[in-house]
């Protein structure tokens, strides 16, 4: 226990990097979600296509794998070498941006008939029906379904140890364990703890911004969509 | 160089395919883990036993929350110091396992739910046991309707197995670093786990699916 003053500031410098990936990843996360969703809703077919090509790709193969593929393939076809950190952020934005994209869809597609119909009856353009009508009611279906999805991405900030990110993980197990061996259960709970510390902090985000999308159409946050997004994954 | 050399990928492939049969069987082991582990969890919190279910809720939230690789580490590393010495496979099935029931049982969670309650009044009118309400009216009825949200948990099983590469187990992707790290040329190896992931995981999405649309139509 005496070496808990040592061990704590090298768990804590691994926490910038565990932020920045998890910030950059959902970030790229809702672009591509977005993006991604939308396009499985146009009626272009080859945009459709492109955008089922991306998503199953990237659900369908192991993320370890994207995360190598990216990180030591790409380099030798295209002649680029990402740095770690943004070669981590790129692998947890599209592997994550491909299952959001499906929440984007499903919510959008939830969105009753009848308030397309008032649309085009009020003579609002296809762009401000989106914007103004489905998507602000589409928001409020999907935060639950992004909150599980966005701790889902955090947990997965972990493999970029891997590529010699010096996360949370990374400092434990490369820094910490061969050093304070005698300790080994402090600094794994240390690093459990500091997970879990980010993973209440992006539900207490989840949970305002669900209350502010459901202000902003006149509705209180649902507790069906929570309890749907639980099941669905 | 070529980028693509198609003589060394078919060189490889069956040593990634005997590597495969591994991660199918720690799939497959877990995934029971999960199923049964996470059904058990979602009977006993059902009987809102005071100081339990709370206990049991901070479990699952806790391993919901954090990484399954840091707690992979733990069962790994941590564990022998509680005099519990585990083989880097059996590691990993429980560790998989043990995660995965955390999703499974709000999976149960919610089939239980939509139970209606008038089969619970019946099944106590027949003055039924406990037990043969749970395995002859409840779960039957339960079980059926959850299958396809488990099923993509088994998928996500699958891909979650190269996790297990940082202690060492030689599965698919593991095995293709192995290749890769003992010629130099990464590209067949890693491509060709990728597609291997694919192949598998997209028709079984695909009949899940299927499933799926079945159900809704019932």
């Amino acid at each position: 226990m005496d070496h808990l003053s040592r061990i704590v500031p090298v768990l804590l410098q691994g926490l910038p990097p565990t932020v920045i990936a998890a910030v950059g990843g959902i970030a790229l996360t809702i672009v591509l979600s977005f993006g991604a969703g939308l396009a499985l809703l146009t009626p272009r077919r080859w945009v459709r296509t492109i955008s089922r090509i991306y998503v199953e790709g990237f659900r369908g193969t192991s993320e370890v794998v994207q995360l190598f593929w990216i990180y030591f393939v790409l380099p030798l076809l295209v002649g680029i070498q990402l740095v770690p950190l943004f070669a981590g952020i790129v692998v947890l934005g599209l592997n994550h941006g491909a299952y959001g994209a499906e929440i984007v869809r499903g919510a959008v597609r939830s969105v009753p008939r009848a308030q397309y119909e008032g649309a085009i009856a009020l003579n609002l353009s296809p762009a401000q029906r989106m914007w103004r009508v489905i998507l602000p009611q589409a928001v409020v279906e999907m935060l639950p379904s992004f909150n599980n999805l966005f701790i889902q991405l955090l947990k997965s900030t972990a493999i970029l140890s891997f590529i010699t990110v010096a996360d949370v993980t990374q400092q434990g197990v490369q820094v910490l364990v061969p050093n304070f061996g005698d300790d080994i259960v402090l600094i794994f709970t240390l690093m459990l703890l500091s997970y879990l510390v980010l993973s209440v902090l992006i539900t207490a985000a989840m949970r305002f911004a669900e209350r502010v999308a459901a202000r902003k159409v006149g509705r209180r946050p649902s507790r069906a969509a929570r309890a749907a997004a639980i099941g669905a994954h | 160089m070529p980028v693509w050399d198609w003589g060394y990928a078919f060189q490889v492939l069956p040593q990634l395919l005997r590597a495969l049969l591994v991660t199918l069987e720690i799939t497959v082991l877990g995934s029971v883990v999960a199923l049964v582990l996470g059904l058990v969890i979602a009977v006993v919190r059902r009987a809102h036993v005071p100081v339990l279910d709370q206990l049991l809720w901070a479990v699952v939230e806790f391993i919901r929350s954090t990484p399954l690789l840091v707690q992979v580490f733990f069962l790994y590393f941590a564990l022998p110091r509680f005099g519990v010495t585990l083989s880097a496979l059996t590691v990993g099935v429980i560790g998989l396992g043990v995660h995965y029931a955390t999703y499974t049982s709000e999976v149960y969670r919610a089939g239980i739910d939509a139970v209606p309650r008038g089969q619970w009044e019946a099944a106590t009118a027949l003055s039924l046991s406990r037990g043969r309400t749970w395995t002859g009216v409840i779960l039957p009825q339960a079980i059926p309707r959850v299958l396809p949200a488990l099923g993509n948990y088994v998928i996500s099983m699958f891909k979650e197995v190269p996790l297990l590469l940082a202690i060492s187990v030689i599965e698919v992707v593991n095995k293709a670093k192995e290749l890769g790290s003992a010629t130099f040329r990464f590209t067949e190896p890693y491509t060709i786990a990728g597609l291997l992931f694919l192949v598998l995981s997209y028709p079984a999405s695909i009949l899940i699916r299927r499933l799926e649309r079945r159900r809704a139509a019932v």
